[in-house]
């Protein structure tokens, strides 16, 4: 048997390609970026013929992917939680269609905001969307779950959301492969009208829907991946989601037969094994990774039938990833302690990289916005965003993908002026472009400067859409070619760059300065890689 | 046997090379290993660890739990002694004491030091100079491998025969400088 060294996201993307994928869509986003990255360098997916380019945003990959299920093959679609509400949209109503080929929608929920800006629990939106939702335990489980997950995908013509935290995602374990299983040929769905949602339609596709999200609770597949062990007597009894089952068992390893044990993979969860938990015992821990979802359904609006203990009455941090230790102490065991943490340990914030452009753009403009005033910088979620910490100092908002632009162009409307936006080059491929055509049509007076390092920074250097492209974007949606400006962000241009800002930023109208040099990281990379290819091409 | 091992260092210093080294070697001595690492928003010149557990039955926490780790290998002082809190009673700190120097607040490496003196059983060896005088400053991290291998539970074929296989690809002289590092690592924390 064949076995591998992986992270959770690997495994998942390895089980995706032997379980005859067809067709991988994704906007890169901590901690689901890894998914898209091992099937691009994947040999077996490139000798597949499998569809892997990063999409444009979530959205576009979901739609993509949705279409690639509506001609009878396997789709994944990957992204971060927060990437689930770009995407929401075609996800919800995909529940409403259904699919064709097998549908996987794996959502990476990143509790602690590690490297995010909340901490939603992608698992609401299973809920919400009436669609099956798994959450493996271990990197093996998220290896075999995914041959289920498109398997009961195309049972109940039902995308299947496929939702993991951090620690899984970025935690490497050993994985047994299994056998391969062929992509799906093309085929279209059976009825023609399947996936026009027009109300007649949608309403009895919905109603159908409804239904069969209640059948979903006994099915098979989804109640063999929710375990219910007694324990002894009238113990405690507690529920795992996902990966918490592994901080329970480190802490009762030992002692397994004091506590009963509901451990769920797979929602909609059977209520009669919950049923079965209650009964046995007289108070239930609700352990999970992420929201009290579970928990508040236990509780009930009226919270009197069963004694539930979990984040809701602080027995556990209401926010935050759990750990074994925060396991413990819910538990009521000893945690353990280590020593404290010295008091000279300072902070160590993530910084810009030595030589980075961003850094020479932030430089100059600090040094202009010091002479017009603070608060007028809105900014966007990339490395650029680190722009807020010090020494610059200099942003003033970081929200969602794009709303650097549309949230100056609000701010100006209200007559701040001026007001700035500095977004990426993929953030504004990504939700940037439509807020600048809202911009130019308002004629909202505002500058806005797209920090182009021509690659995904953050999340390590992925393919920017934008790559060549932003010029012409920027004239097609209607900015002045007068007012369209280049700059290097170097150190030698400095006082010129200073000097471009200083007149866009007096401008009654709209400018979009793109201040172009590649990520010196992104630009080592493809050294070195170049490198290489020579090398071979030389042997 | 159960071995809870602590990879500290700043981003970009690749701790993750020693990590998979750790991995590849338990991998083939029939071991359990979990290995959680961080990517993304900190990799850009903050605070990085990585939890690597291995063990001879199946382990649950892809975290070690506070108080529990045998082993803290660190590649810059300050930063050993962030993970303190994880660090078992009997546990080892295995240090570089040649700091990384990108804030402004960078406590005085004096002080540091007679910290990780204060830590209990710590090895702390200049891991840079060891390597430069071996005449190949990356291999740092190689050394401050081999002077924590003692403290891994396995035997030290199992990490030379890893650095075989992660070096490979990049030519047998670069597996020699490695092996090299691990070996010199090896011999200035059993001098101590
Ligand atoms: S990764 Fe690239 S864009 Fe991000 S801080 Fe480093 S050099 Fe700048």
């Amino acid at each position: 048997m064949h076995k591998l060294l992986l992270l959770g996201d690997e495994a998942i993307a390895q089980a995706a390609l032997d379980a005859g994928l067809s067709g991988m869509y994704a906007y890169p986003g901590t901690p689901s970026t890894e998914i898209m990255e091992y099937i691009q360098a994947s040999p077996q997916a490139a000798e597949g013929g499998v569809r892997r380019e990063w999409s444009s945003n979530e959205k576009t990959a979901m739609e993509s992917a949705l279409g690639m299920s509506y001609a009878g093959r396997r789709a994944m679609v990957a992204m971060k939680h927060v990437g689930l509400n770009v995407a929401a949209d075609a996800f919800i109503n995909s529940a409403v269609t259904g699919v064709n080929g097998g549908l996987v929608v794996v959502s990476a929920d990143d509790p602690s905001m590690h490297s995010s800006q909340n901490e939603q629990d992608s698992r609401f939106y299973g809920r919400f969307a009436m669609v099956p939702v798994m959450e493996p335990r271990n990197q093996q489980e998220a290896y075999d779950m995914i041959f289920d997950a498109f398997a009961l995908s195309e049972k109940y013509r039902l995308p299947v959301l496929f939702r993991i935290t951090t620690r899984l995602a970025h935690s490497r374990s050993a994985v047994t492969l299994r056998e391969k299983i062929a992509q799906n040929g093309v085929s279209l769905p059976s009825n023609p009208r399947q996936f026009v949602l027009l109300p007649a339609i949608a309403r009895k596709q919905y109603r159908a829907l409804t239904s069969v999200y209640e059948k979903l609770r006994t099915d098979e597949v989804i109640d063999g991946f929710n375990s219910l062990r007694a324990g002894n007597g009238r113990g405690t009894g507690v529920i795992t989601c996902g990966i918490a089952y592994n901080y329970l068992m480190e802490n009762i390893i030992d002692s397994q037969a004091d506590y009963h044990v509901l451990s769920v993979g797979a929602y909609p969860v059977n209520r009669e094994k919950v049923a079965a938990l209650v009964e046995r015992c007289d108070r239930v821990l609700v352990l999970e990774e992420g929201y009290p979802i579970i928990e508040e359904q236990l509780r009930g609006l009226l919270d009197r039938d069963v004694t539930v203990l979990g984040r809701l009455d602080g027995t556990v941090p209401r926010d935050g990833e759990l750990n074994p230790s925060i396991v413990a102490r819910a538990l009521g065991l000893k945690a353990g302690q280590g020593r404290e943490v010295p008091s000279l340990v300072r902070q160590r914030p993530p910084s810009f990289c030595k030589g980075c452009g961003h850094a020479d753009l932030y430089q100059a403009l600090s040094e202009v916005m010091a002479e017009i005033g603070p608060g007028r910088v809105f900014s966007d979620i990339g490395c650029y965003t680190l722009g807020a910490l010090p020494p610059y100092n200099m942003v003033n908002s970081c929200v969602d993908m794009g709303a650097s632009v549309t949230m100056a162009a609000g701010a100006a409307d209200a007559g701040l002026f001026p007001a700035v936006a500095v977004i990426g080059d993929s953030t504004f491929t990504h939700s940037g472009m439509t807020g600048l055509l809202d911009a130019v049509i308002k004629n909202s007076p505002i500058t806005l400067i797209i920090s182009d390092n021509s690659t995904t920074g953050m999340t390590g250097g992925q393919k920017s859409q934008a790559t060549d492209r932003l010029e012409s974007i920027c004239l097609g949606l209607g900015v002045d070619p007068d007012h369209l400006k280049v700059i290097v962000p170097l150190k030698k241009n400095h006082e010129e760059n200073k000097a471009v800002i200083s007149t866009e930023l007096n401008y009654h109208g709209i400018s979009v300065i793109l201040a172009r040099r590649e990520c010196i990281q992104t630009a080592s990379r493809n050294k070195k890689a170049e490198a290489a290819e020579k090398n071979k091409s030389r042997e | 046997m159960k071995c809870d091992i602590i990879l500290a260092g700043v981003g970009g210093q690749g701790i993750l090379s020693i990590a998979a080294t750790i991995g590849l070697a338990a991998v083939e001595q029939n071991l359990f290993l979990k290995q959680a690492e961080v990517h993304g928003m900190s990799q850009r010149g903050g605070d990085v660890q990585s939890h690597l557990r291995l063990s001879d039955r199946e382990i649950f926490s892809d975290l070690i739990p506070h108080g529990g780790a045998d082993l803290i290998i660190s590649v810059e002082p300050m930063e050993a002694l962030r993970y303190l809190p994880w660090l078992s009673d009997s546990g080892w700190l295995v240090t570089n004491s040649v700091p990384f120097v990108n804030i402004s607040d960078y406590p005085e490496v004096g002080e540091v030091v007679a910290e990780l003196g204060r830590a209990g059983n710590t090895i702390v060896l200049d891991a840079d100079s060891i390597a430069r005088d071996l005449g190949s400053a990356r291999s740092g991290n190689m050394v401050i491998l081999g002077a924590a291998s003692s403290f891994i539970s396995m035997p030290f074929k199992a990490l030379e025969d890893a650095v075989r296989k992660m070096f490979g690809r990049k030519g047998e002289e670069m597996v020699e400088v490695n092996l090299k590092a691990l070996r010199a690592g090896r011999d200035a924390a059993a001098a101590r």
